[in-house]
């Protein structure tokens, strides 16, 4: 390790009260990211991913959620049980954050010059024309054309994908140290989420500010991230480095999200004729089993799977996978 | 649509409204059984046939009702709204003589109910299950329940006879003395409990409205992008939330401003506060069709101007309407 990670979380439980019973959202979420860093996080709807960002934000709906044992630092600070006047510097601050939906993320009633000049005027200590100036000049970093007109529009007056761009200039106006982008082309067209990819992309390679990427898009991740982390029912089952991970899945989940893929190149093998798919859905979180939450839609199963869950483990330096099979190849 | 194009527009709808408002007062009060001639003749101890005849034919009664109509249309055109028998004074001068006090009435009671209506609908949002919340709730049940006239005798009560803090009506002291700001003082003391009166259904209303409007916005999107900013929950409550929660608030209270001009009329009554609700009272008695009529019209009139400042607001405050 070169320097020690800007965020980091470290066993990271966040545990949700339903009418089913409790609902173990995330369970023993281990994570870093390094300055200059993209980290992806990748997984199926509902297996925690977007809850993951919550968390480092502070912004868990509680009731019914609540962070229940773990730890996030940025930096030296820890952002768990942090005074919220304390956390409320950081948000937009240090950590800045895009969520999904560019077309209702953004408040209808107020201009987007006013939004993202809000966010400066609130963390440091400038003038109202000062601010707006910023705003304009990141308008212009995120490539909108005619910045000054475009900070006088309201956000109906905009296309997703021009929103989305207003997302992101209000998230890196405080020059955040972290940026976490939690399924940012989602809710946008093929040709946009490109367009975006490449802004992020030479936005990072400008600032130096550290990503958390959060998407289904295996292929943005391939073509982003430095490392990457698999989720599955508020687990990771898989990290490591994106080009080892893609070429050398050890998890069978992340051979089926590889296998999804329909041109992804990285695994050749798994590419058959027709476009795979992985059989069955998430299970409900309030009902997991002993065994690999997995096990039920794994085409890899053994005995084992279905009575003791498996923890992380390494299969080759910086590549960690959670499953049974992949540790009994191994040894 | 600019601004200019929509208000001359609402400005036309407003004056056919107008004169819809007028044919039909008209119609409706010459339709209704007895007149003024009944109303002199009573007041004289009774009259006969031909003294009856005699003042319908001074007044024009006797003449054809569309004729009546034409007249009294062309009249008003030049805001003339004929003379008060019972007055013996223009009703125009009447009613411009008795209108400022309605007004003061209707537009601080309404203040009142918006801001603390909307301060409280915000209160209770933050703490669905709160105690504020529970006032609220209690307090729209009690200002739903209750009507008008009770609730001001209720009040009356409680602070005119046990706790004498209030003059018991009116609206000033009858001994004056003092200057501009004196006079000004005593107004607002005379106006307190019938302008808490008038409020308090329209208090229930808009702080239940707001609560409820709050807590659709505040699952918004753009709510939890604001607290990701790092703003204050206070913020962003009443900056970002409240904005977009104020639209049904506005919508409501423009709608509303007609029930609370009626409401005015009762209240005036419990209070009795000299304004418009007061006058049309003692012409009704009276069969003073003119000064009735006219009251309507006045009436209809401000209603009118409320509900195009109502949509002029409501452009102002989102920006979707102002381009759709």
């Amino acid at each position: 390790m070169t320097a020690g990670p800007l965020l980091s979380v470290t066993d990271l439980v966040v545990d949700f009260k339903t009418r089913a019973g409790n609902a173990r959202v995330l369970d023993h979420i281990s994570l870093d990211v390094k300055e200059g860093e993209i980290l992806g996080i990748v997984g199926e709807s509902g297996c925690g991913k977007s809850m993951t960002a919550l968390s480092i934000m502070g912004l868990v709906p509680n009731p019914p959620g609540k962070i229940t044992s773990g730890s996030i630092k940025l930096g030296d600070q820890e952002l768990v049980d942090m005074d919220i006047e304390a956390l409320r510097k950081i948000r937009g601050k240090e950590i800045g954050m895009i969520f999904q939906e560019p077309m209702t993320s953004l408040n209808p009633v107020f201009t987007v010059g006013e939004q993202i000049a809000e966010s400066v005027r609130l963390h440091e200590n400038v003038g109202a024309k000062a601010a707006h100036a910023r705003a304009v000049e990141m308008l212009k970093a995120v490539e909108i054309p005619e910045p000054e007109a475009r900070a006088h529009a309201y956000p109906h007056q905009l296309s997703g994908g021009m929103r989305q761009r207003v997302m992101i200039a209000m998230a890196l106006s405080c020059r955040p140290r972290v940026l976490i982008a939690d399924e940012p082309t989602t809710a946008l067209d093929t040709t946009v989420q490109a367009q975006i990819f490449d802004l992020l992309q030479n936005l990072q390679d400008e600032t130096g500010t550290a990503i958390v990427l959060i998407t289904h898009d295996m292929g943005a991740i391939a073509e982003l991230a430095d490392t990457v982390a698999v989720m599955y029912a508020g687990k990771i089952v898989e990290k490591g480095k994106v080009d080892r991970v893609l070429s050398h899945p050890d998890h069978p989940y992340t051979k089926g999200l590889i296998a999804c893929v329909p041109h992804l190149s990285a695994n050749p093998a798994a590419i058959s004729e027709r476009l795979m798919e992985i059989p069955g859905v998430v299970p409900a979180l309030t009902d997991l089993g002993t065994g690999c939450a997995f096990a039920p839609r794994c085409s890899e199963v053994i005995t084992k799977c279905r009575t003791d869950s498996p923890r992380l483990f390494e299969t080759q330096p910086e590549h960690k996978a959670a499953c049974w099979v992949a540790q009994k190849e191994m040894t | 649509m600019g601004l200019g194009q929509i208000l001359a527009k609402r400005v036309g709808y407003g004056l056919v409204l107008l004169i819809a408002v007028l044919i039909l007062n008209f119609t409706l009060i010459t339709v209704a059984p007895g007149d003024v001639a009944d109303s002199i003749a009573g007041d004289m101890g009774g009259a006969d046939a031909t003294v009856m005849a005699e003042i319908r034919e001074r007044y024009g009664l006797d003449k054809p009702f569309l004729l009546q109509l034409w007249a009294y249309v062309s009249k008003v055109a030049f805001l003339d709204l004929g003379y008060s028998y019972f007055y013996n004074t223009p009703v125009t001068t009447l009613i411009l003589e008795k209108l400022p006090a309605t007004l003061l009435l209707v537009f601080s009671s309404q203040i009142l109910a918006i801001t603390v209506g909307t301060l409280l609908g915000v209160m209770a949002a933050r703490k669905p299950n709160g105690f504020v919340s529970m006032c609220v709730t209690f307090l729209s049940l009690f200002g739903f329940a209750a009507p008008v006239f009770w609730s001001g005798i209720l009040l009356i009560i409680a602070f005119v006879s046990i706790f004498p803090i209030f003059p018991v009506g009116g609206m000033s002291s009858a001994i004056m003395e003092g200057g501009f700001f004196a006079r000004a003082v005593d107004i607002a003391y005379h106006l307190f409990l019938p302008m808490v009166t008038l409020a308090s259904i329209y208090l229930a209303l808009y702080s239940r409205l707001t609560r409820a409007s709050m807590l659709e916005v505040l699952g918004s999107d753009y709510v939890r992008t604001a607290r990701a900013k790092g703003l204050a929950e206070n913020k962003v409550f009443y900056k970002h939330a409240l904005k977009n929660s104020l639209g049904p608030l506005v919508t409501v209270a423009g709608l509303q401003f007609s029930a609370v001009m009626s409401g005015a009329v009762v209240v005036e009554a419990v209070f009795n506060w000299p304004g418009l609700g007061t006058l049309a009272l003692q012409s009704i008695l009276a069969r003073d069709t003119p000064t009735i009529m006219g009251i309507l019209f006045f009436s209809s009139f401000v209603v009118i101007i409320v509900n195009i400042v109502t949509d002029i607001v409501l452009r102002l405050i989102d920006p979707r309407i102002r381009s759709s």
